[in-house]
């Protein structure tokens, strides 16, 4: 019996591809199959509660002819176009100094390495709002911006362009620089010592063989990490940047449509945040070279292998 | 002949560990010379000390006359900067049980990496002689192969085959059989069968009695941290002088 068994499992691996024509084709297995009870149950609860939440919604004082209306509304794409800006810039400066201070926190010098961990500490241990709120108001202590060739007043120099930069690309620093201190320590040892045993400096070391490896394990919570700043970027609406967030509040207090106007900011914070996660996946593909002995196949070779699959079995069975 | 590696008296010790307890020994220049010892006897860390990953704590080691890892001004030491053991190290090729091979690189990108980076050769260059070096280990079929998609023994001869692309003076090879299939290790003791018939000074940490006796000129056998018995490969294989090394080899043989 259980001869019978593993042979029909084995001859069935090859068999939907290319049958071999001599052989007797072995039975199928008829067998009742197991009932899941559990799974309809819960399948039909879930689609209550969300027929529920649909019902509730309609009839809600939503008015909706306004979120396509208001959805291309010339403020609101500005307020987009400042949003992608400031995240992509803040994600720069914080990439940079979470390079910088990874590697100054594992470096030899004691006093490099004390530095990294201090700005780690401060900016990940306090609330970026608050960070935001004490760049954008440093002229209170400091109002006049000096560095000797250059001197202006501060609230001049600290527009909320900058307030909101180094307040959102300070904080994504610290947290850059513990995963990219994370992807470097996840390099192996051997290949330090390879690269050095042929002669290749440390900063070449690091450059060439150890960073592009650390990618593989920094790029996915970096895509993670950028996400969150799309979303996070709202907060600048604290120091009078111009985002999204802050054209849909302008609209909703001359046209009353408060609701509307969030529903319209969160649409485009969905499709932002769904572009992005698109792109990731490409650049983790990118840096998977090497570690996989076979790359995952993009959604669109995905497609062209399911209908080529497709009509070889039409054929096939033809 | 010359002497290619020099060593005398040196200690090494990780804290209270005392891994070499006085290692006296000469490589001479061309020869194969061959170490051979249990595990823990310290003959790896004494090749790693060749080319200074491992810093020594005492005694004096030289590479082709100079001291690795220090300038001697009078009867002064100076440690010397990373750049200059750098460059020391580029004329010492290395080979390592684990292979090692740049994931991120094909094999060609592999061989060609130093020589582009250190030696700062042109691509074309580089190429050239990557090509060539890795149809002598038998792989030019596999150049644009990444280390993943080769097995343990095709990895091993391209690690063999970056070394060789700086053109070094002496090779290191550490254990380079022992991470391998038994029946893949044959291809990479041709290679280097083939590398000692050219004339290459090596220095081989290894658990291969066979090859130790064909191609080796010279074998110590280590153990405890210190040379225990040394000479012609063959003498010592088949008629060893002392206990320790005898029933070494009764168990390895």
């Amino acid at each position: 019996m259980t001869d019978k068994f593993d042979k029909d499992k084995v001859d069935k691996v090859p068999a939907g591809a290319s049958p071999a024509p001599t052989e007797i084709p072995p039975e199928a297995i008829k067998a009742i199959p197991v009932r899941h009870y559990g799974r309809w149950v819960a399948g039909v609860v879930v689609v209550a509660l969300l027929v529920l939440l649909g019902v509730a919604f309609s009839q809600g004082d939503v008015r909706w002819a306004t979120v396509p209306e208001k959805l291309f509304d010339p403020s609101i794409l500005e307020g987009l176009g400042n949003t992608v800006l400031i995240s992509v810039a803040s994600m720069a400066l914080g990439l940079v100094l979470g390079v910088v201070f990874a590697v100054m926190r594992l470096s030899k010098n004691p006093v490099t390495s004390t530095v990294a961990w201090l700005y780690i500490w401060i900016f990940r241990g306090t609330p970026v709002y608050v960070q935001l709120l004490i760049w954008f108001n440093l002229a209170l202590i400091f109002p006049i911006f000096n560095i000797g060739f250059y001197k202006d007043e501060m609230t001049d120099v600290m527009t909320p362009f900058l307030a909101a930069l180094l307040g959102l690309g300070l904080n994504e620093g610290a947290y850059m620089a513990e995963i990219v201190r994370a992807g470097i320590q996840s390099v192996d040892e051997g290949q330090t010592e390879a690269s050095h045993a042929l002669g290749m400096s440390q900063a070449k070391t690091m450059r060439r063989v150890v960073l592009p490896q650390s990618m593989r394990v920094i790029i996915p919570p970096t895509g993670n990490e950028f996400i969150n700043m799309l979303k996070t970027s709202s907060l600048v609406v604290a120091v009078q940047y111009p985002d999204l967030l802050r054209a849909a509040q302008d609209i909703a207090s001359t046209s009353f449509a408060v609701m509307e106007m969030f529903f319209v900011a969160s649409i485009w914070y969905l499709i932002l945040t769904s572009v992005f996660s698109v792109g990731q996946f490409y650049l983790e593909r990118h840096y998977a070279r090497g570690s996989l002995r076979s790359l995952p196949p993009t959604p669109w070779q995905k497609v062209k292998a399911n209908l080529a699959r497709f009509s070889n079995r039409e054929a096939v069975t033809r | 002949m010359t002497a290619m590696v020099k060593a005398e008296g040196v200690h090494k010790s990780y804290g209270a560990a005392h891994i070499l307890r006085g290692i006296d020994l000469e490589v001479q220049n061309g020869e194969v010379f061959c170490l051979i010892g249990p595990s823990g006897s310290g003959k790896s860390t004494f090749l790693r000390c060749i080319n200074h990953l491992e810093k020594i704590n005492a005694g004096r080691l030289s590479v082709d006359g100079q001291l690795v890892g220090y300038r001697q001004k009078g009867d002064k030491l100076y440690e010397l900067k990373d750049s200059e053991i750098a460059a020391q190290r580029r004329d010492i090729g290395m080979v390592f049980q684990r292979f090692n091979l740049f994931p991120h690189m094909t094999a060609l990108a592999n061989v060609m990496e130093a020589p582009i980076q250190v030696k700062g050769e042109t691509k074309a260059v580089a190429r050239e002689r990557a090509e060539r070096l890795l149809d002598r280990v038998g792989l030019r079929d596999k150049a644009g192969n990444y280390p993943s998609q080769l097995s343990g023994g095709q990895q091993q001869r391209v690690a063999i085959a970056r070394a060789l692309a700086m053109e070094p003076k002496l090779m290191l090879f550490d254990e380079p059989t022992s991470a391998l299939d038994p029946e893949l290790v044959g291809d990479v003791l041709d290679v280097m069968r083939d590398l000692a018939e050219s004339g290459m000074t090596m220095v081989v940490v290894t658990h291969e009695m066979g090859f130790a006796r064909e191609v080796g000129d010279s074998l110590v056998f280590m153990d405890g941290g210190v040379v225990v018995e040394s000479g012609n490969p063959r003498d010592v294989l088949t008629n060893p002088q002392h206990d320790r090394t005898k029933a070494f080899l009764s168990k390895v043989l």
